[in-house]
Formats: C-alpha cells, structure tokens, sequence
C-alpha cells in the first residue's frame, strides 16, 4: 500500500514542490492565454476608433479638417470602385517591386562582400557612410531631372533608400560571427566557402532580416514621397492629389492602404524570421 | 635523441604573438620539449596563463611556432589536420543545429566521407557519449555538460589520430565534472586514442593520465614530468588513493613554486588593462 503510493509521487526538483505550482507551470498555456495578444490588440484599436467616431460626430471641426473612421471607410471603399486604383497600385507595386528586389540583392551581395573582405569595406565604407546619413528622398530632384515622372526616378529612391540598411545589417550579421565557431570550423580544417556557407551565412540571417524589415520601411516611404513630388499615377499620387483638392478622407484612405501594406510586409518578414529561429527556446 | 617511437614530439618549441594594443612582442611558451607516446593520455597542468592553452592550439595548428619544431608521427605540423581533432573548452555548437547536426560538422567540415554515411556513424558516436535520444535537441536546450559530449563527440567521430582535450570540464559543475572524467576515461579506454589534456584541475590529471607534465610560468616550459602508476581501469575512488595523493602534493608543490614567484615578475610584460 503504502510502496504504491509512493510510486505514484511524481518526481518534483527543488522549488516546485507545491503540487498546485508544480501543476501551472506544466500544463499547456490556456486558449484564452494564447489569445490573449490578439484580444487585447482588437480591443484596444476598437476603442481608439470609437474614441475617433465620437470626437469626429460630435463636428467640433467639419469633415475636411477631422473625418471620422467612417468617412475614412467609405472613401476607401469608393477608391476601390474608381476605375484608376489598380493602376495606381500597379504602378506603385511595380516601383517597390522593382526597386526593392534590387536593393535586396545588391545589398545581399555588397552587404557580404564588406563583412567578409576587410579591404572591400575600406573602399566603399564611404560612400555608404556618405549615403546612409543623407536621406535619400532629397535626390528625388535631381532623379527627376535625369528620368522624367516615370517610374524610374521612384525606382532609384527605393532602391536607394532599401540598399542602405540592407549592406549595413548584413556586414553586421558577417561581422558578428562568434569567435570560437570559427575557431572550431578551422580547427577541423574547413575551407573559407564552408566556414562561409555553415558558419556565417546562418549565423548572419537574423541580422538580413532585420536589415530587409527596415528595409521595407525605407522603401515606402520613398515610393510614397517620390509619387508625392511628381507622378503620372501611384497611390501616393492618390494621396497628394486628394489633399491638395480637400478630400481629406480619400487622403487618409490613401494613408491606410500605405500602412496596411507596410503592416502586411513587416508581418510576412517576422513570420520568415521565426522560421528561421526555431532552434531559439521559447521565451515564454 | 629522436625518439622514433614519439607520436607527438615537441622541441624547443617558441611560440610568440604581436599584442596590437600595447605594441609588444608577447612569449606565450618558450622552449618546450615534450614527447607523447602513442596510445598515451598525457596531461599538461600549470599556472594559470602558462601557455598550455596556447601550446595545444599550435599542437592543433591553428597557432604557427616561432622556433623550434612540432612533429606528429615525424610529419611537421603546420596547420589544421584530419589526424588532430580538438574538443573545445567551450563547446562552440552552431546553435541553429541539433546535435546531430553539431556532431557530424567536424567531418563535414574535413570533407572525407558523404554526408549520409556521416550521420549513420553519427548515432553510433552519440550513443557512446550517452546521448541516445536527444539527436534532435538544440544546443541551447542542453546542460553545459551534454553540450561537452557533443563537443565530445564531434571530435571522435573525426577519428583523429590524436585527441587533444582543452580544459573540456572547466566550465562545468563538480559533479558533472567527475561523471564526465569518468566517462571520457570509460570512452577513451575503448578507442585508446592518443590524448593530450590540458587543465589547471591537479586531481583531473592525475585522474585520466598515464602522464602528467608541469609546465612552469610564463613564457612556459616544461618544468617536470611524473608517471603515473596508478592501475587501469580507474573509478573514481582513486581519487582517494594514498599514492594518488602523493601524486597531487608533488605536483601542487612544484606548480606552487611558480605561483611564488614575486608578483612583480608575473605581471612584468603583460600589458596594462
């Protein structure tokens, strides 16, 4: 009898005596607790926008100066029946497309050059230094000059704007490779393409990440400002064009479709960056 | 005065580097001699910042000597080889692989077998360090001792001519430590590799060794060399063996003749922090 019940006592390390403890800190996390950043996030931007209705009905100001979330809906509701949208988006999907796809890759390449060849840093820490403290949008004149109001002036900005923390984040990530797994790698004699390919390059992919995700917010404000100063079409023509003709809530209808892509990006990167950090333990 | 028999043979060996910071010409070790023979595990005690640390690294050649010469097996060593295999002080695992992942790097890493027949002796490798089961697991789910095994294991399934060991168990617990000296020696006693050991740990020498040479301060030479006939294979009650313990007095007397050195005269050299 007695023999069984101690076969039944489970095995508890020091501090986790109490069954009741011991019992919480086991089980799996509750629905309502794996929830719970989701809830609280809707509530609370539920409340903000009825916070925002209520100011905006009460018309201390008129539309043009202060629309509610309602009039923001509507109008970008309407903007989606407008025959014109999806070649503004076209436009301006194609312009950040094109301009970050190339900032990925030149700023990939570059960003792996500069970490891993000392001297290839030295020659072109200048320029990126010169170009990452300038903002880049301030060329947008002299693009324009070279290229018109067509896509490519925006191009360059994104690009140019992209490219920068790219190369910097990267040559971070190769930079940072510990000391002592390179001491192992060359200990059992791995070429400098395998230390590279197993050692660095993996280590390195949480700095690209985070490199691509500031990228991203780069990228669009460059392609906004860009359409803001001159266009033919693009969503930030959309907006520039709303504001100066006082439709302020197409204006901000414009601004949400902005944030909600740049939400929608930043989102899909985190997601790949989890992907990639698996073999972290869970904080919580 | 060769000794053909030697599998490592160190003479005069002089091993210098450039301090960037204070400019200066640093003697880690200067004049080493020392012989290992085949089959033997030999362990190199010392004053902290003797230099036994760095003279396994040019042993593993990942440091170049400046005078003198380091053979293995007659052959001078002048860099990394397949028959040296070193297990780290710190375990160094690529964090974003498992352990299998960890223990087959220092094959792949050599490039001598394909990769399916690297993770088949692998299992086998993981087994024998006591690992079974935790194939999959991350290193940073790990203890600091099962990170040591893997560590362990990496270097063996190289299948070195020559293991050589830096301080593997000084970073671990004083339980875990003895369980892991036990093991090694359970392991090494199955392979009988030739091993060099280096640790500041007296006892542990003693304990694993069929010799152990005391090195003197720095720049480090070798001070003396004591067999050590203590019968294989070895628990851990040795450890309590009256001869055992003549062992350790000689030893700690002869390290503790370095460490009385005016202090003076040690940090002499050594560059400002």
């Amino acid at each position: 009898m007695t023999i069984k019940e101690a076969d039944r006592v489970l095995p508890v390390t020091a501090g986790e005596s109490d069954p009741l403890r011991e019992r919480r800190s086991v089980v799996q996390p509750s629905r309502i607790k794996i929830y719970e950043p989701l809830i609280i996030g809707t509530l609370s931007v539920v409340i903000a926008l009825t916070a925002w209705q209520l100011v905006a009905n009460a018309r201390i100001y008129s539309v043009l100066f202060l629309p509610g979330p309602w009039d923001v809906a509507q109008a970008f509701v309407k903007l989606f029946q407008s025959d014109d949208i999806w070649l503004d988006i076209a436009t301006s999907g194609s312009e950040m497309g094109i301009g970050y796809g190339l900032a990925v890759v030149v700023g990939l390449v570059l960003g792996m050059l500069m970490g891993w060849y000392t001297r290839f840093q030295f020659a072109l820490d200048p320029f990126v230094n010169f170009f990452y403290s300038t903002p880049r949008i301030v060329l947008i004149p002299l693009f324009i000059l070279w290229w018109g109001i067509e896509m490519q002036p925006k191009i360059a900005v994104i690009f140019l704007g992209a490219l920068f923390p790219i190369i910097i984040n990267t040559m971070a990530g190769v930079r940072n490779t510990e000391a002592a797994l390179l001491r192992v790698a060359r200990s059992f004699g791995a070429s400098d393409a395998l230390i590279f390919r197993r050692v660095v390059l993996p280590g390195s992919v949480p700095f690209i990440l985070t490199g691509f995700r500031l990228g991203i917010g780069h990228a669009l404000t460059g392609v906004v400002v860009a359409e803001l100063i001159a266009a033919k079409h693009g969503v930030g023509q959309i907006i520039a064009i709303a504001g100066q003709t006082f439709q302020t809530p197409k204006m901000l209808a414009g601004v949400v479709l902005i944030a909600c892509t740049g939400m929608l990006l930043t989102t899909l990167l985190q997601r790949i960056e989890n992907r990639f950090q698996s073999w972290r333990p869970q904080i919580r | 005065m060769h000794d053909r028999s030697a599998k490592l043979a160190a003479k005069g060996v002089v091993i210098e580097y450039w301090l960037h910071r204070s400019k200066t010409l640093f003697t880690a070790v200067k004049g080493v001699d020392l012989e290992v023979r085949p089959g033997e595990f030999l362990a190199i005690v010392g004053p902290s910042g003797c230099g036994k640390t760095t003279f396994l690294n040019a042993v593993d050649g990942l440091l170049p000597i400046a005078d003198g010469s380091l053979t293995l097996d007659g052959r001078e060593i002048t860099k990394p080889g397949p028959d040296r295999a070193m297990v780290f002080q710190q375990p160094g695992l690529l964090p974003w692989r498992t352990v299998l992942g960890n223990v087959v790097f220092g094959v792949e890493a050599q490039g001598r077998i394909s990769k399916a027949e690297a993770i088949a002796k692998a299992k086998h490798q993981i087994e024998l360090v006591g690992l079974k089961g935790f194939e999959d697991a991350y290193p940073l789910e790990l203890s600091g001792g099962m990170q040591q095994r893997v560590n362990l294991a990496r270097a063996l399934l190289t299948d070195p001519e020559m293991l050589l060991l830096d301080e593997p168990f000084a970073a671990l617990d004083a339980q875990t430590r003895e369980m892991m000296q036990l093991e090694l020696l359970k392991i090494w006693s199955q392979t009988r590799k030739t091993a060099l050991f280096i640790t500041h740990d007296i006892k542990e020498a003693i304990y694993l060794s069929d010799r152990v040479i005391v090195f003197t301060r720095r720049p480090g030479r070798v001070k003396n060399v004591l067999e050590i006939n203590l019968s294989r294979p070895r628990d851990l009650r040795v450890k309590r063996d009256p001869q055992f313990l003549t062992y350790e007095d000689e030893i700690w007397e002869s390290i503790q003749e370095e460490l009385a050195v005016p202090a003076e005269r040690l940090i002499a050299g050594v560059p400002a922090a």
